[in-house]
């Protein structure tokens, strides 16, 4: 460490610290207008707003347009395979308790094959974000029905139209024990920005649903969210507890089935945070039992408590 | 049982013997494990080797169940052929059993279940009430919970132990529960030491170790090992998902990586696991994943992703029965394929096999150093057998096996370049946190990439980046040790083998060797890559071999047999080959060896 603090005195802010200009890597191959550029733009101001340090930001990823999103950030991350991003990422946020760990993934990734994934990501309460770039189709692989795809969806795998109920991400999320949920609009840059930074002060397993558009294979479907498209961006309203008679008809985030109901709601529904609540952290438990186990009468050092189970095996 | 007889104090014939294979065979809520253990750990503690063998059934409760003990003075090998001592609980276990006793063998039997073949003259035969003397002794609870420990007081009489050690451990095991369960234990076992052993006309004594250990004995099973041996070797993270029989390393991991600051998590599936040890390897922590032969397939994709990104991590295979989900609760060297091939595309990495449960230790140690040094997954594969058998083996010395990893975190660059193209192959991984001075920092990647780990999917840059994830461990060849022989360099017969089987062989060369064989036999520990050697000490022999608990497949080969076929092109390479879910038994390799040998007409046999 003090080798490292003697370089950091000779070293620009600008190299140390993120900004807008020096995040930006390789540049992003994906379609013009794609709404992913916002999820991007919006993950380099708010890491500049945090004044990250570079070496501290570490962005994880799973397979998919979305996914690409790694190689365009200068700092660290992995591109890893198809679906299993959380759990890799629980690794690395359990053992390296010192980063906040993001992750961006797909619809695809999140509810098709990383499934199973989500929902025990979710019920460990593993530290991290996760943002979910969801299109409702598969982009990358040119126009397949994902899970999240309207019923009635044509698609190359679903010609007369998808007929598999679509999961709801909300209610999925809510239900599995994400402490942290929120929806978002890739067109709507400011509230995208202000979920994710509400994501990243959870401490908890934050997930943020940002509905991207895919302007190559799935055009105009969220435009019934955007007031400039003819549609409504209906932001819900969080309660306040002020008193106030109108704030018994707000939403209280911690109220699980009100943030059900508050989901359930028909096509584009609202956007905001839908659910929060404290509960402890894989981490907290993970370092709670490694603290018991090391404060409970074993040896000073590593060897020596490797050696005491030797010699019960005497 | 090589035995020598004298007079003792009881006016019994003491029979001094140089080892004794004893078989319990029961259920498996009879608790046998438990006194196989408890004798275990005494002949550890009385300096004698020990090594086990047992079957449980793959059912929930319930079933037929052995544990069979072999105990020497010498270095031993193998469980042992033939028992020279059956105890049978119940009439299936006689039934069942009866057969691996040898002729001239003590049959002690249960006289409140089993009823003897009169006509049997091959065996002597004593019946004790056993259920009905440990419900005596309990004190009438009806239940014959207990037995198990009556058993073991007979035994300690009868082989002359030492008692009062027994009884220790005993107390060391029944005394968190409270008076209520250990004073009937103590009054199962006393019962069972103070019955008249007259009968039997005879008592034994096994022979310590004649020359001495250096080291004290431990005494564990592999499945211990293998998770000590983690912790030993740096490991601080873990995950894994339950599976017969490797769910015993994980639960240990469990409850004691966090007494050195680490943790191992219960994954939502095999999957999850690999990926969890990947991400916490890359975080800059030594980690792991573990399954059997099932959770492997499940987990080739990530291996594939550990290959391409260069992430050290260390997947074991406790190999069962398979295909499929097989013979849980047998042998089987079956998975060496996947081990070697498991993952899409050109896929080059470190394979290692343990022999004994000793070796078991030293290699976890041993694959998790060069797993590190190379930035590969290093594939593991144990067995069932290794798995559950206990073994007495000098304690090793922590000073040289005990190792703390400590990530390079110091600044790097300018112009850093972790996947560099060196000539060994071997670059330097970077670490989340790592400060980079000029301010580029890598990605790692399943997807092609450069020398600087972005996306490259050139026809040039994959040639050069699969030259180099392969050449690394052409590297780790050549610092490899070069194969050994076991018996003469030259010779007309070598038996050639990995993993579990190395005892049984080699008791199987020095049986052949007594009966004028000409033969040797060599192992091979290190499966990816293979070391150096094994073409020149084949062409020094007449017939080669290999002894494999796998099938001989659609073209006549095991697993290592082919391997070695397609590696050497040689033509002498034969299997000896089988897929009972049983470790091999000397007297089968032995029949094997002659058998194959006389079907090449050899005029020496």
């Amino acid at each position: 460490m003090s080798n490292e603090l003697s370089v950091l005195g000779q070293i620009p802010e600008d190299i140390l610290k993120a900004t807008r200009k020096n995040l930006p890597s390789d540049h992003p191959t994906w379609c013009p207008g794609c709404g992913d550029f916002s999820v991007l733009n919006a993950y380099f101001k708010l890491n500049e707003r945090r004044g990250m340090m570079k070496q501290n930001i570490t962005t994880i990823s799973g397979i998919g347009c979305s996914s690409r999103f790694p190689y365009f950030v200068n700092a660290h991350g992995a591109h890893f395979v198809h679906g299993r991003a959380l759990s890799f990422a629980t690794g690395l946020s359990i053992s390296r308790p010192d980063l906040h760990v993001f992750v961006f993934i797909g619809d695809g990734d999140a509810f098709s094959i990383g499934g199973n994934h989500l929902t025990h990501t979710a019920r460990k309460n593993v530290k991290m974000t996760c943002v979910i770039m969801d299109n409702h189709v598969y982009g990358l692989t040119k126009k397949q029905t994902s899970p999240t795809s309207p019923l009635g969806f044509k698609s190359k795998t679903d010609p007369w139209g998808a007929e598999d109920m679509p999961i709801h991400p909300i209610k999925q999320l809510v239900s599995a024990g994400a402490t942290f949920v929120a929806r978002t609009h890739a067109a709507m840059p400011e509230h995208l920005l202000q979920m994710m930074e509400r994501a990243m002060d959870h401490n908890g397993f934050s997930v943020v649903e940002v509905l991207s558009e895919c302007t190559e294979f799935n055009r105009g479907s969220f435009d019934t969210a955007l007031a400039r498209k003819g549609g409504q961006f209906r932001i819900l309203e969080e309660k306040k507890n002020d008193g106030t008679p109108e704030d018994g008809k707000r939403h209280d985030v911690t109220d699980e089935i009100s943030a059900l109901r508050l989901a359930n709601e028909p096509w584009p529904g609202c956007f905001g945070v839908f659910y929060q609540i404290q509960r402890p952290t894989k981490n907290e438990n993970e370092a709670k039992h490694a603290e018991n186990a090391m404060n409970k009468g074993v040896a000073a050092s590593e060897i020596d408590r490797l050696q005491e189970m030797f010699n019960v095996m005497k | 049982m090589a035995q020598t007889a004298m007079q003792t104090s009881h006016g019994l014939e003491k029979i001094h013997l140089e080892e004794v294979v004893i078989r319990i065979a029961g259920n498996s809520q009879d608790g046998i494990q438990s006194v196989g253990d408890m004798l275990s750990r005494l002949s550890g503690r009385s300096k004698r080797g020990v090594i086990t063998f047992q079957t449980f059934p793959s059912t929930i409760s319930g079933g037929p169940s052995i544990f069979q003990l072999r105990v020497g003075g010498h270095r031993l090998k193998s469980v042992g052929d033939e028992a020279d001592v059956l105890v049978a609980f119940y009439q299936h276990s006689y039934r069942d059993h009866i057969k691996a006793l040898r002729k001239g063998g003590l049959l002690i039997y249960d006289a409140d279940h089993v009823t003897p073949d009169p006509d049997e003259k091959r065996f002597h035969h004593v019946g004790v009430p056993m259920t009905s003397l440990t419900i005596e002794a309990i004190g009438g609870t009806a239940k014959d919970k207990g037995k198990n420990l009556f058993l073991m007081g007979l035994l300690a009489k009868l082989f002359d132990l030492e008692s009062d050690k027994l009884e220790e451990q005993i107390k060391e095991r029944f005394d968190a529960k409270g008076p209520k369960v250990l004073a009937p234990a103590l009054n199962a076992y006393h019962a069972g030491y103070a019955y008249d052993i007259s009968k039997i006309g005879e008592l034994f004594q096994i022979e310590k170790d004649p020359i001495g250990r250096a080291h004290p004995q431990v005494c564990m099973d592999g499945n211990q090992a293998l998770a000590y041996g983690a912790i030993a070797a740096g490991i601080r993270f873990g995950a894994g998902y339950p599976i017969t029989p490797w769910s015993s390393v994980m639960e240990i991991l469990r409850r004691e990586l966090p007494k050195f600051g680490g943790t191992f998590l219960q994954a939502e599936d095999e999957i999850a696991s690999i990926a969890m040890a990947v991400g916490a390897a890359y975080g800059g922590t030594l980690a792991m994943t573990g399954s059997s032969g099932p959770g492997l397939s499940l987990k080739s994709e990530i291996i594939s992703y550990a290959v391409m990104a260069e992430v050290p991590i260390l997947v074991v295979d406790v190999m069962r029965g398979g295909p499929s989900t097989g013979l849980p609760t047998n042998v089987e060297q079956s998975d060496l394929n996947l081990a070697l091939y498991a993952g899409h595309g050109d896929t080059p990495r470190i394979v290692i096999a343990p022999f004994s449960v000793r070796d078991v230790f030293h290699s976890v140690v041993e694959a998790v150093q060069l797993m590190q040094e190379y930035n590969c997954p290093a594939i593991f594969l144990s067995d069932y057998s290794l798995a559950t058998r206990v073994e007495t083996w000098p304690e090793p010395n922590l000073k040289e096996s005990f190792h703390i990893y400590k990530p390079d975190m110091s600044p790097k660059g300018p112009n850093f370049l972790p996947y560099k193209d060196t000539p060994s192959g071997i670059s330097e991984r970077i670490i989340p946190g790592v400060l980079m001075l000029d301010g580029n920092y890598p990605t790692i990647s399943g997807l092609e990439h450069n020398e600087a780990g972005h996306p490259d999917g050139s026809s040039v840059m994959h040639m050069k980046m699969t030259a180099k994830r392969r050449r690394k461990l052409q590297t780790l060849r050549e610092k490899l040790p070069p194969v050994s022989v076991y018996g003469p360099e030259t010779g007309e017969v070598l038996l050639i083998g990995w993993g579990s089987t190395k005892g049984p062989i080699e008791e199987s060369v020095d049986q052949l060797r007594k009966e004028g064989m000409d033969i040797s036999s060599l192992h091979v520990k290190y499966l990816s890559p293979l070391q150096r050697g094994i073409d020149k000490v084949m062409d020094r022999f007449k017939h080669v071999f290999v002894v494999e608990m796998n099938d001989s497949g659609i073209y006549g080969y095991g697993q290592l047999a082919s391997l070695l076929r397609a590696v050497y092109a040689n033509a002498k390479i034969k299997g000896i080959n089988k897929t009972d879910g049983l470790p091999f038994k000397v007297r089968e390799i032995v029949s094997a060896v002659k058998s194959k040998v006389m079907q090449t007409v050899h005029p020496s046999v």
